[in-house]
C-alpha cells in the first residue's frame, strides 16, 4: 500500500476493530482476539509509514470539506509520527495487560470498555496525524468523549464525580480557551494548516500572540498545566490500564503533542523565541513540575501518587516547548516517549499489585516486594528511568531539556529540573524500599492508613467487584505474583526502558528534521 | 402640529392602549379575550380610516365620480376580521375546556392549582 | 409545466389536505395522508431549492395578477432553504407522530390532530414563500391559530392553560405586526415586499416608518420567544404533545425568525437599519441576555422538555446575534443555526417523546436508569446533546465555529468571550440528565421498560443522524446559507 492508503486505514481500523468487538461482544475470548489483532494490524500499518516519514517525505490524506476552505486533513511528520507509534505500540502490550487484569478484576461492562478503548486510540492516531488545528482539535474532543465512559467505567458516586471534574474541566477549557484560540487565529491568519516555521509571523501582533499563546497552552487541558490538572487524579477511579495507557500516554500525550505541535508549526520557534511570550508559560509549566512533585509525595494513594508524577513529568515537555528551542523540541518529543514506557510500566505495577493482594494504599504494601518480586524490580526500573537516571531511556530526554535550558541561559529550569529529579527519587523510590526491605505486615487490606481518603474511597470501590472473589493470584515459584498476561506485560515495557537508552539517538535523528536549521 | 392632531389617531390608541390593558390587568380569562378583541378592533379602525380620502366616495365605477376611497384596506380587514373571529372563538373554547379541567376561569385560581400539582 | 407551478403547490397541497383529513375521520388513514403529503410537501421544496440555485430568484404571481396589486409568491435560497428546514422536520415528524400521537392525544381526536399539523406547515410555508406582507399576517395567523389547538391537545390540563397564554401573546404578536404593516401602508401604499423594500428608503426618516419597524420587531419577537418575550415558550413546548412539541421546535421558532430577517433585511435593508438604527445593539443586547437566561434558567429545570425549552430560548438567542452583526459571516451563521438547531433541537424533543411514550413523564427523576433500558433512545439523547454543546463532528460546532468567526471578524472580542462561555453552560444541563440516566439505580417502584418502538426511533436517528452528518459535511450547509447571506447583505450594499 502507498502511504496516502494506509493513513486512513490506520485511523479507520480501530473503528472498525471497536464494531468487531460490539458484535463478537458475547464471546470473550474472540472478543479479545478481536481487540488484540486490531491492535497489532494498527501498528503494523502506522510502523510500515515509519521509513517514509525517515525519509523526509510528509504523506497526506484529505477527507472531506468540514466547513468552506477548512477540511479534515492528514498530514504526517515526525513528531506525530513518533506519538501514533507510541500509541499504536503500547496499545497492544496494554491490550495483553488488559485482558489478565479484567478478567482477574472481574470488572462488568467489558465490551463497552474495549469499544471505548479502541476509539480513543482512533482519535490518538487522529490527533496524531492531524494536517491542521481544526482536525486535531475534532479528534481532541472525540479523545476526551471516548475516554469518558472509561473513566466512570465502575458507575459507582466517587467515578460519577471523577466524570464531572474529567468532563467539566477538559470540555470547559477545550471550548472555553481553545476554540477561542483557534478560531481567533482562522480569523488573523486565514489558515490552520501546520505549517514548518509557523503561520504567524508577520500576521499577528506580539501582545495578541501572548494571549493566543495563553489560550492554546491553558486551553489544552490534556497537557495538565497548573491550574487545570484536576482531571488526571480524578481521573484515576478507571480501571488501571485505562490510566496506564490513557492517563499516562494517549490523553495526556495528545495534550503535550499539541503543545508541542501548535509551537513548531502554528506559532514557530524563531517567532516565538524572538518575541519572548512564552517565557511566562515556561515559568507555569515549571511550576507545575515542583509542586505536583511535592503533592505526588503526599499522596499514599499509588495511583494518585502517580498521576500527580504525571502531571509533574507533563509539564517536562510543555516546558520544552515553551523554551522555544530547537534542542527543548527535541527534549519534548524524546520525553513523549521514555516517560511514556515508564510511566506506563509503573501503572502496570500498580494494577498488577491490585490485582493479586487488592492493596491500592502505599503504606499497606511492607514486604510486599517479597511476595512480588518481578513487579517490584519492574517498578524500580520505571521510577528509575522517570528519574532520569542511566542506564534508562528517561535520561536522554531530560538531557536534552536541561541542555535547552542552558542554551536559552535560563539557569533557574535547570534547576528546576534537578530538584525535581530529586523529587521523584524522593516520591518513587520509598514505594520500592518499602517493598522489599520492611518486615510483610499482617494482612491489612480492610484498613486504610491514608492520608487521602478521597482516592481510598475510590479505590475501595472501584475494586469491589474482585472483593467478593478474593485475590487472583499466581503462585509460581514462591511468588505470589499477578496473573502471567499482567506481568508478561510490565515486564516488557520495563525492558523497554532499558532498550531506550540505547536506541535514543534514533529517537533524535528522527526528529532532527522538525527542528531543521535551529539545532546546532 | 396642533392639539390634538389628527383626532381619530387618538382615539385608536385610546382604544387600543385600553385593549392592551384589559388583556394584562384582567384575571378573568374571558374578559382578556375581550380586551384582546377591543385591541384588535382598534387596529381594524386605523385600517380603514387609512383609507378614507376627504370627500372620496365608495369605490364603484359611474361616471360622475371622480374621487373615491381606497377599497384595498377595507379587504384585507375583512381578512383580519375573519381571523379575529376565529381568535376568539379558539380562545373562547379553551376556557370552556379549562372551566372543565380546573373548575375555574380566574388566572390567579387556576395558576395556584398549577403550583400544587 | 408543473415545475412552473411548484411554489404554489407548495402551499395549496397540505391547505386542501388539511379539510380532508377532516372529513376522512379514521387516525390511520388521516395518518397516511398526512404523511404522503408532508413528503411530497418535502420533495417540493427541494425541488425549489434546486430551482433557485440553479436559475435564480422564481416569482409566481397568484391568479396572474400582476404584483404590486396582486399577491406574488417569491422564492429566493433563502425562503428555499427555510422551506426545506420546514418540510424536512414535517417529513420525519409525521411517520414519528402515528405511535406518538395515540399515546397522548385521545384517539377520536387524532384527526383533528393531523389536520392542525398539516393546516400548521401550511401556514409556515406560506410564510416563507409569500412576498406580499399583509399575506404573511394571514400564513402566519393560520399557523399560530393551528399551533394553539396542536398545544392543547395533550392529556395534561396544564396544556391548555398554556396554549391559552400562548393564544393570548400570540394574539398580540400577530396584531402588533398588522400594526406595523400599516403604517408601512399609509407611508409607501403598498403591501409587496419587494416593493416596500424599493419605496422605504425615501421615507425611511418619518416617525412613522419608525413606529412601523418598532411594532414590527416587537411583534415578531413574540413570535420567536425572543428574550424577554418568550414567556409563552417554555410551559407550550413542555406541556404539549410531545410530537407536536417537536414540530413547533423545530419549526416555528424558525420560520418567525425567517420573518424577521425579511423585514430587517430586506424591507429596511435599502437603509442598512441595523447600521442606522440602535436596533443592532438591542438585537444583540437582547440575544446575548436570552443565551445566558435561557441556559441557566434551563439548569434548573425537573422537567426535561422544559429544560430543553429554555435551551431553546438560548439558542434563538445564538441566531439573532448572528443576524445583529449585520456582516456576511454573521448572517450566514444565524442562517445556518436555523437548520442546525432545527435537526438537533428537533432530535432532542424526539428522544424526549421516546421517553414519554414508554415511562409516560417527562420529569429527570423518573428517568433514572433509563441508560440501560432504552440505550438507543439515551444514546441519541447523548449525541443530541453533544451537538447542543457544539463537540466536533457535530452541527453545534458548525454553528459556534461560524458564529465566533463572525464575532471575530467585527472584532468583538467580549461577544466572542460571552458565546463560548454560554454554551459552555449547555454542559451542565445536558450532563444532569446524563447523570440520572446512567448512574442513578431506577427507584424500587420504578417499572422496568422496554426500548421504543422502531417507528420513532428511526425518525429520531435520522434528525440526530443528520445533526451530525452535517457537523461533517459542513460545507454543503454554510454553502447555502451563505448564498442566502450574500443576498441578503447584497441587497443593502
Amino acid at each position: 500500500m502507498i502511504p496516502e492508503q494506509v493513513i486512513p486505514w490506520a485511523l479507520g481500523l480501530p473503528l472498525l476493530g471497536a464494531f468487531g468487538i460490539w458484535i463478537t461482544g458475547r464471546w470473550p475470548n474472540i472478543r479479545e482476539s478481536v481487540t488484540l489483532i486490531t491492535s497489532l494490524l494498527v501498528f503494523v500499518l502506522v510502523a510500515s509509514l515509519f521509513d517514509n516519514v525517515a525519509a523526509g517525505e510528509n504523506p497526506s490524506w484529505q477527507w472531506g470539506e468540514m466547513l468552506p476552505g477548512l477540511g479534515i486533513s492528514f498530514v504526517l511528520e515526525p513528531l506525530g509520527m513518533i506519538f501514533a507509534g507510541i500509541a499504536s505500540f503500547l496499545w497492544i502490550v496494554t491490550t495483553l495487560y488488559t485482558i489478565g487484569y479484567m478478567r482477574g478484576h472481574h470488572e462488568k461492562n467489558q465490551t463497552r470498555f474495549y469499544i471505548c478503548f479502541a476509539v480513543a486510540i482512533s482519535s490518538a492516531i487522529g490527533i496524531a496525524f492531524a494536517g491542521n488545528m481544526l482536525t486535531l482539535f475534532v479528534f481532541y474532543e472525540v479523545l476526551t468523549i471516548s475516554t469518558f465512559p472509561l473513566v466512570t467505567h465502575s458507575g459507582t458516586p466517587e467515578a460519577k464525580r471523577a466524570g464531572r471534574v474529567y468532563l467539566g474541566i477538559l470540555i470547559g477549557t477545550s471550548i472555553g480557551l481553545q476554540l477561542v484560540g483557534i478560531i481567533w487565529t482562522y480569523s488573523l491568519t486565514g489558515t490552520l494548516d501546520f505549517t514548518p516555521g509557523g503561520i504567524m509571523e508577520g500576521k499577528v501582533q506580539p501582545t495578541i500572540v501572548a494571549i493566543l499563546l495563553a489560550l492554546y497552552v491553558f486551553g489544552i487541558g490534556k497537557a495538565a498545566v497548573m491550574p487545570f490538572h484536576r482531571w488526571l487524579p480524578a481521573a484515576m477511579v478507571a480501571p488501571t490500564p485505562v490510566s496506564a495507557l490513557l492517563h499516562a500516554v494517549a490523553v495526556v500525550k495528545a495534550g503535550v503533542f499539541t503543545v508541542l505541535k501548535i509551537t513548531v508549526y502554528i506559532f514557530g520557534i524563531d517567532f516565538l523565541s524572538e518575541l519572548g511570550a512564552s517565557t511566562w508559560i515556561a515559568y507555569m509549566a515549571a511550576m507545575t513540575i515542583l509542586l505536583a512533585s511535592l503533592v505526588a509525595m503526599r499522596k499514599d494513594n499509588l495511583k494518585a501518587r502517580l498521576a500527580y508524577s504525571t502531571i509533574s513529568q507533563l509539564s517536562y515537555i510543555v516546558l520544552g516547548a515553551m523554551m522555544a528551542t530547537g534542542l527543548g523540541i527535541i527534549g519534548g518529543g524524546m520525553h513523549i516517549v521514555m516517560h511514556a514506557f515508564g510511566k506506563i510500566t509503573l501503572f502496570f505495577c500498580a494494577g498488577a499489585i491490585m490485582v493479586a493482594s487488592h492493596k491500592t494504599e502505599i503504606s499497606q504494601m511492607r514486604g510486599l516486594g517479597r511476595k512480588m518480586p518481578i513487579t517490584f524490580i519492574c517498578f524500580l526500573i520505571g521510577s528509575l528511568s522517570i528519574i532520569g537516571l542511566p542506564p534508562f531511556g528517561g535520561v536522554w530526554s531530560k538531557w536534552y531539556l536541561a541542555l535547552a535550558a542552558a542554551e536559552t541561559d535560563q539557569v533557574i529550569f535547570v534547576a528546576v529540573l534537578m530538584i525535581s529529579s530529586l523529587l521523584n527519587v524522593a516520591y518513587l523510590l520509598p514505594i520500592v524500599v518499602r517493598g522489599f526491605y520492611n518486615d510483610p505486615a499482617p494482612d491489612d487490606h480492610d484498613q486504610h492508613h491514608d492520608t487521602d481518603n478521597d482516592h481510598a474511597d475510590a479505590n475501595a470501590a472501584a475494586h469491589h467487584p474482585g472483593d467478593a472473589s478474593g485475590p487472583h493470584q499466581w503462585k509460581w515459584a514462591g511468588m505470589t505474583e499477578a496473573p502471567p498476561l499482567c506481568v508478561g506485560a510490565l515486564a516488557f515495557t520495563a525492558a523497554g526502558c532499558l532498550v531506550l537508552f540505547v536506541y535514543a539517538d534514533m529517537v533524535y535523528q528522527f526528529l532532527l528534521p522538525v527542528v531543521e536549521g535551529t539545532v546546532k | 402640529m396642533e392639539f390634538p392632531g389628527l383626532l381619530v389617531y387618538w382615539i385608536i390608541v385610546v382604544l387600543m392602549m385600553m385593549g392592551l390593558y384589559i388583556v394584562v390587568a384582567q384575571n378573568n380569562l374571558v374578559k382578556k379575550i375581550v380586551g384582546l378583541n377591543v385591541f384588535q378592533v382598534s387596529v381594524f379602525l386605523l385600517y380603514i380610516t387609512m383609507g378614507k380620502i376627504a370627500e372620496g366616495t365608495a369605490p364603484i365605477l359611474a361616471d360622475e365620480i371622480e374621487i373615491y376611497s381606497n377599497p384595498l384596506p377595507h379587504v384585507l380587514i375583512l381578512t383580519a376580521i375573519v381571523v379575529g373571529v376565529a381568535t376568539t372563538s379558539l380562545g373562547l373554547a379553551l376556557v370552556v375546556r379549562i372551566h372543565e379541567a380546573y373548575g375555574s376561569i380566574e388566572d390567579d385560581e387556576i395558576l395556584e392549582q398549577e403550583s400544587d400539582a | 409545466m408543473i415545475e412552473a407551478h411548484l411554489p404554489i403547490l407548495q402551499v395549496i397541497i397540505p391547505l386542501i389536505a388539511a379539510p380532508v383529513c377532516v372529513f376522512l375521520r379514521h387516525p390511520l388513514i388521516t395518518w397516511a395522508l398526512a404523511t404522503v403529503i408532508s413528503w411530497v410537501c418535502l420533495a417540493i421544496s427541494i425541488m425549489l431549492l434546486q430551482q433557485v440555485q440553479a436559475s435564480g430568484e422564481i416569482i409566481y404571481e397568484i391568479g396572474g395578477w400582476a404584483a404590486p396589486w396582486g399577491i406574488e409568491y417569491r422564492v429566493d435560497t433563502l425562503s428555499a432553504w427555510v422551506m426545506v428546514i420546514v418540510t424536512s422536520v414535517g417529513a420525519v415528524v409525521t411517520p414519528y407522530a402515528k405511535l406518538s400521537a395515540e399515546k397522548e392525544i385521545d384517539r377520536d381526536r387524532l384527526y383533528i390532530f393531523y389536520a392542525m399539523l398539516l393546516l400548521c406547515e401550511t401556514g409556515l410555508l406560506g410564510i416563507t414563500i409569500t412576498g406580499d406582507a399583509f399575506n404573511l399576517f394571514v400564513f402566519l395567523e393560520i399557523s399560530s391559530l393551528s399551533t394553539y389547538v396542536l398545544v392543547s391537545m395533550g392529556k395534561d390540563r396544564r396544556g391548555l392553560t398554556a396554549a391559552y397564554r400562548y393564544l393570548i401573546m400570540g394574539t398580540l404578536g400577530a396584531t402588533f405586526y398588522i400594526i406595523g404593516v400599516g403604517l408601512m401602508y399609509m407611508m409607501t401604499g403598498t403591501l409587496n415586499i419587494a416593493d416596500l423594500a424599493k419605496l422605504i428608503p425615501d421615507v425611511a426618516e418619518t416617525r412613522t416608518v419608525q413606529a412601523a419597524l418598532a411594532f414590527l420587531t416587537v411583534g415578531l419577537a413574540i413570535k420567536l420567544a425572543l428574550f424577554p418575550l418568550h414567556l409563552w415558550l417554555p410551559n407550550a413546548y413542555a406541556f404539549a404533545p410531545s410530537v407536536v412539541t417537536v414540530f413547533l421546535a423545530a419549526t416555528a421558532t424558525k420560520v418567525a425568525v425567517y420573518a424577521l430577517i425579511r423585514i430587517v433585511f430586506t424591507i429596511f435593508g435599502g437603509v442598512d437599519i441595523l447600521e442606522s438604527v440602535e436596533i443592532r445593539h438591542v438585537l444583540a443586547a437582547l440575544a446575548i441576555a436570552a443565551m445566558f437566561a435561557g441556559s441557566a434558567v434551563a439548569i434548573y429545570q425537573t422537567n426535561i422538555k422544559r429544560m430543553l425549552a429554555y435551551s431553546s430560548l438560548a439558542q434563538i438567542g445564538y441566531m439573532i446575534l448572528g443576524l445583529s452583526m449585520n456582516s456576511v459571516t454573521g448572517v450566514t451563521a444565524g442562517l445556518v443555526h436555523l437548520f442546525n438547531h432545527a435537526m438537533m433541537k428537533g432530535g432532542l424533543f424526539m428522544v424526549m417523546g421516546c421517553v414519554v411514550y414508554r415511562i409516560g413523564s417527562a420529569k429527570l427523576d423518573d428517568m433514572a436508569g433509563l441508560g440501560k433500558q432504552m440505550p438507543v433512545t439515551m444514546g441519541a439523547f447523548v449525541a443530541g446533546g453533544l451537538s447542543l454543546i457544539g463537540v466536533p463532528l457535530s452541527v453545534g460546532f458548525i454553528s459556534k465555529w461560524t458564529l465566533l468567526q463572525a464575532a471575530f471578524e467585527k472584532g468583538w472580542w467580549p461577544v466572542a468571550a460571552l458565546i463560548v462561555v454560554s454554551s459552555l453552560l449547555a454542559v451542565i444541563y445536558i450532563w444532569r440528565v446524563v447523570e440520572v440516566a446512567y448512574f442513578r439505580e431506577p427507584a424500587a417502584g420504578q417499572v422496568a421498560v422496554k426500548e421504543a418502538p422502531f417507528l420513532m426511533l428511526i425518525p429520531m436517528l435520522l434528525l440526530i443522524g443528520a445533526s451530525f452528518y452535517f457537523g461533517i459535511d459542513g460545507t454543503s450547509t454554510l454553502t447555502v446559507a451563505g448564498d442566502a447571506a450574500k443576498a441578503l447583505i447584497g441587497g443593502l450594499k
